[in-house]
């Protein structure tokens, strides 16, 4: 038995099978499609037991050279507390799990996020105007009438008429560009995605074909 | 002539399906090969960037996909060790994706096999830590404290390479191949702007828009978007009929039928306006 071959074939058949859904709806497609679900949950499973618990909380608390160290019994509560949610009289305790998870992500991202995605962004809208030659001027002209006619479309507390409708309007084309970008794109990737599985089919699976039913290759 | 728009208006949608995928079957099945112009992009800055690194820099590679986007990630990540390796630069690779390790270490070990490259001399594969933008900070101070071990158990003091290494600080550039979250956004959030190691990356198709902005305000030296992004990478190093490049060809011509197709039924869609079918 060659298992890189079987393994080959797996992948045709199942690749296969759920492109039929193309057609219609059918046994195989809900086939695989079950067992794809049913497989990701048992890989996630013992893929986090394995390289998250046991690594990041089961070996801290019972090191290698020996020993117990119990503060880490703590985060393995609080762990606990997030399955409690499978009871309803123990649902509540989640919340201290949750509320700690919510808690850290806030106070890290707060400084970071604001930094990074508005203070660095505002920064680059303005000083763009001040820097380079004609071209990178009307490129940050651009960049600017876009971003303050995007905003004013989002402004609701005035009626869109005269110059505020204008200015709108204005937006919501640069708006409908951005959008179109993003649709292309997401096309592109799509196709990407297509293109990588096509190229199993013709340059991996096909040519096992003639191996198997021993026409050499 | 309007019964004709109007049929196409509705046409099955399952022709749509066969012709795209006989758009892209043709051209693999031919080896068909289109040319790859790289102009001034986010690509050849990338290119530049890491081209401009001196021998023996260290560079941190970060993993950050699954094998559901390894078409358009995996050339990338190939392209870019190899070209790290004949830069002879170091390559630390790690993953913020549990599979993300166990990728790079197939890109890392093949091309370090066909260079000579020799591993925890040239390269070493951490593998993978959860956390995300938290375990990035904790890199900041320490590496050796969230990677106590490579990823086959090698303890941090017995790998020659990292002697040198102590935190984020240590490495020249830090090159995060995403496909999501986390990934390039949390790199230049918590290693760009707070510890100030310049980041470049490589991303999906769709993340690519959302990530351009970080190229305007210089938070990343260079970014490579989807395939196109890779095979632009392939054509600078020199790669003669790559995975990426030779993925082009399909692309292209799907993109021509898709856009004919928006074409058609929007033409369909006016005609059949014009002569009051469609309100």
């Amino acid at each position: 038995m060659n298992w890189e071959i079987l393994g080959i074939w797996l992948g045709a058949i199942v690749t296969l099978c759920l492109y039929s859904f193309l057609y219609r709806d059918n046994p195989f497609y809900k086939f695989v499609e079950h067992l794809f679900v049913g497989m990701s949950a048992g890989y996630w499973v013992i893929y986090n037991i394995e390289n998250v618990l046991i690594p990041n909380w089961w070996q801290n608390m019972f090191p290698p050279e020996g020993g117990f160290n119990g503060i880490w019994i703590i985060p393995g509560v609080f762990a606990l507390f997030m399955i409690a949610r499978i009871l309803p009289k123990t649902a509540s305790l989640s919340r201290l799990s949750l509320g700690m998870i919510v808690g850290v992500g806030a106070g890290l991202n707060m400084v970071s996020f604001f930094q990074t995605n508005a203070l660095a962004q505002v920064k680059g809208t303005i000083f763009s105007l001040a820097s380079g030659g004609v071209w990178s001027i009307f490129s940050s002209l651009v960049l600017v009438v876009g971003v303050v006619s995007g905003l004013v479309y989002f402004f609701f507390s005035k009626a869109h008429t005269g110059v505020v409708g204008r200015t709108a309007n204005v937006g919501i084309t640069i708006l409908m560009v951005a959008f179109g970008a993003s649709f292309g794109y997401t096309i592109m990737a799509r196709l990407s995605l297509l293109i990588g599985r096509f190229q199993f089919l013709l340059e991996d699976w096909l040519p096992t074909i003639p191996r198997l039913l021993g026409l050499g290759g | 002539m309007a019964d004709f728009y109007e049929k196409l208006g509705n046409l099955d949608r399952r022709i749509i399906f066969v012709l795209i995928a006989l758009s892209v079957m043709i051209p693999i099945i031919f080896n068909m090969v289109f040319p790859n112009p790289v102009g001034a992009e986010p690509s050849r800055d990338m290119f530049d960037y890491v081209d401009a690194l001196p021998e023996g820099s260290n560079v941190l590679l970060s993993f950050d996909y699954d094998p559901s986007t390894m078409p358009e990630l995996q050339p990338m990540a190939e392209a870019i060790v190899l070209h790290l390796f004949k830069k002879n630069i170091n390559i630390v690779g790690m993953a913020l994706w549990p599979q993300g390790a166990s990728l790079g270490q197939d890109a890392m070990s093949s091309m370090a096999d066909s260079l000579g490259k020799v591993q925890f001399e040239d390269w070493v594969n951490l593998g993978y830590k959860t956390g995300g933008g938290v375990m990035i900070v904790r890199l900041g101070s320490s590496m050796s404290a969230v990677f106590p071990t490579d990823r086959d158990n090698v303890p941090w003091s017995e790998i020659p390479m990292l002697r040198s290494i102590t935190n984020l600080e240590s490495f020249s550039l830090i090159i995060s191949l995403s496909a999501g979250d986390p990934g390039i956004i949390q790199w230049v959030m918590m290693a760009g702007d707070r510890f100030g190691v310049p980041i470049g990356g490589g991303c999906t198709a769709v993340s690519a828009p959302t990530l351009y902005t970080y190229l305007q305000t210089g938070q990343m030296v260079g970014l490579l978007g989807g395939l196109k992004g890779a095979a632009d990478y392939e054509t600078l190093i020199g790669i003669v009929g790559g995975q990426a490049v030779r993925g082009m060809a399909p692309q292209s011509i799907a993109h021509v039928v898709i856009m004919l197709f928006i074409i058609i039924g929007n033409v369909a869609y006016f005609l059949q306006r014009k002569k009051g079918g469609v309100k």
